[in-house]
């Protein structure tokens, strides 16, 4: 299954940079059943790393419990306008996915 | 073993194995070699789930914080987030006590990010939403309870 | 008698002092519920959707390799920036007042040689099943952000689906005996935590239509419009209309022309 580009925002200001970033994922919790009654397997997102330039700036683990369609945001200490901020995305069936951004 | 990662995550990044296993595919780009807490995630209660993250027993404290609203209109999707000001934190995590396996997201950072890390959650009921933070090495904690209501049709 | 009056009185007191405590109550939870909506504005999924959207106007797809980009929605080929705030509107090439979806299913089918049945069939997205549909209205209704809804259905077949709309918004129908009106009539109506919107005036009805196509939190999904009305038929416990039906045209069509003026704020997100 082909999967969507995430939408990646960054924005510095005052030597802090502002990352909000929105993956297209379903999210699947393993808990749900189908029309038929039989259960729809987990499937969602477990590891998702950012970077800025080569520089790793948040490494997070994910549960079922992430919303579909993961919203997150966070900041660190540096960058500059034009830096790039590359997002990945690795999931429980082993499909993955980078985006990058540059800041603005 | 937070600080064994980050070592893990210093020494490898860059590192010609890495790119040769990001370009056959096998791992992500930039997707840190330690394994995803499956302990943890599997956990059901708050215990087991603490006890899987390495945790113990975390201090209450006020200089954590649980970010979100009192009351969620659907709990598909709950924004929730983690805020600390106690120095050096390198980890922070959250819980969800209700839910059917407490913990929701964790997420080491790096030195010079910033203990603020915003998302958005599933909650199956009102419960109580926990902020974990490593600072210093030591665990701390904070409290919040989010109700969930149950909407109307429209939207 | 006294009995009855002391009775009356007593619990007219006690039903004061309760609504009293509720609104005391309803304006905290009011509070608490704008900070969710405006923590879930920040960063709304139905921009993925957009961004997909806008790859498949131009892709060249279907049976005759082709993109949408000749698309007629009202405003010529092509023409896209506020054409989705002033649809409905009547089509001299099909001779029919047509809505986005209808219009742009029409435009998958003659520009890009697909059949009709074969598009619709996923109008709406499941769970794993994504729709080109919701995609591309998410994307067409996005560039009409910012732009005032205009349709004053001044062309006699507008006229007339305004008119049809209105019928079907105040008829009484189906085992609840329910029309669109009882809920939708009168403002300050809410249901459970939902306040009810009254779609006769155009505030309300402005309010309404703005935010769609919208994504839903509560369905993981953007809705368009057609899936809204549709969905309000069931919850009605009316016989659903099929996608596309003119019923619904003639609704949007209403609600349109009763919002016009007021100024799209497009994709919405919501519960």
């Amino acid at each position: 299954m082909a999967t969507n580009p995430m939408k990646i925002r960054a924005t510095n200001k005052d030597g802090v940079t502002e990352v909000k970033v929105l993956v297209s994922h379903e999210m699947e919790t393993g808990q749900r059943k189908d029309a038929s009654g039989a259960i729809v397997p987990a499937w969602f997102i477990t590891e998702l790393t950012a970077k800025h330039n080569d520089r790793l700036v948040l490494a997070g683990e994910l549960g079922t419990a992430v919303s579909k369609n993961p919203y997150l945001a966070f900041r660190f200490k540096g960058g500059a306008k034009g830096d790039k901020i590359s997002v990945s995305w690795k999931d429980n069936k082993g499909e993955s996915r980078t985006d990058e951004a540059a800041i603005a | 073993m937070n600080k064994q990662r980050r070592n893990v995550l210093k020494t490898c990044s860059g590192a010609a194995l890495m790119s040769l296993l990001a370009a056959a595919g096998i791992i992500a780009p930039g997707i840190a070699l330690a394994e995803w807490n499956k302990a943890a995630f599997d956990a059901k209660s708050m215990a087991d789930t603490l006890k899987a993250l390495g945790a113990g027993t975390p201090a209450d404290s006020k200089d954590v914080q649980v970010t979100g609203p009192d009351i969620a209109e659907n709990g598909a999707v709950v924004p929730v987030g983690v805020s600390s000001t106690l120095p050096n934190v390198t980890m922070v995590a959250i819980l969800i006590e209700k839910n059917p396996n407490a913990l929701a997201a964790s997420f080491t950072l790096p030195e010079g990010t910033e203990a603020n890390v915003q998302t958005r959650v599933k909650m199956g009921q009102t419960s109580n939403v926990y902020a974990l933070v490593k600072s210093d090495g030591k665990f701390f904690m904070a409290t919040k309870e989010i109700k969930v209501t149950l909407g109307g049709c429209g939207g | 008698m006294i009995q009855a009056l002391m009775r009356m009185l007593f619990g007219s007191i006690v039903a004061g002092a309760c609504i009293g405590s509720v609104a005391a109550q309803d304006s905290k939870v009011a509070d608490e519920l704008a900070k969710y909506r405006e923590a879930l504005a920040d960063g709304n999924p139905a921009d993925l959707l957009e961004v997909k959207g806008e790859a498949l106007w131009a892709e060249k797809r279907g049976p005759r390799n082709a993109s949408l980009e000749q698309c007629d929605l009202g405003l010529g080929p092509g023409k896209l920036e506020g054409a989705y705030a002033q649809l409905p509107r009547y089509f001299a090439d099909t001779r029919k007042v047509m809505d986005v979806e209808s219009r742009l299913v029409y435009c998958m089918v003659t520009l890009q040689g697909f059949k009709q049945d074969e598009v619709t069939r996923q109008w709406f997205s499941k769970p794993g099943k994504e729709s080109d549909i919701e995609a591309l209205v998410t994307f067409i209704g996005a560039k009409s952000n910012g732009k005032p809804i205009n349709v004053p259905a001044a062309h006699p077949e507008e006229q007339r689906m305004a008119k049809i709309g209105e019928y079907i918004f105040y008829r009484r129908s189906g085992p609840q005996d329910f029309s669109c009106a009882i809920c939708h009539g009168q403002d300050g109506k809410r249901i459970r935590l939902q306040e009810l919107g009254n779609l006769t005036t155009r505030e309300g009805a402005g309010t309404a239509m703005k935010t769609w196509p919208s994504y839903r939190v509560s369905q993981g999904a953007v809705w368009t419009m057609q899936r809204r009305l549709i969905d309000c038929m069931r919850q009605a416990r009316w016989p659903e209309p099929d996608y596309l039906a003119d019923s619904i045209i003639a609704l949007e069509t209403f609600l349109q022309k009763t919002a016009t003026g007021t100024v799209m704020e497009t994709p919405g997100i919501k519960r």
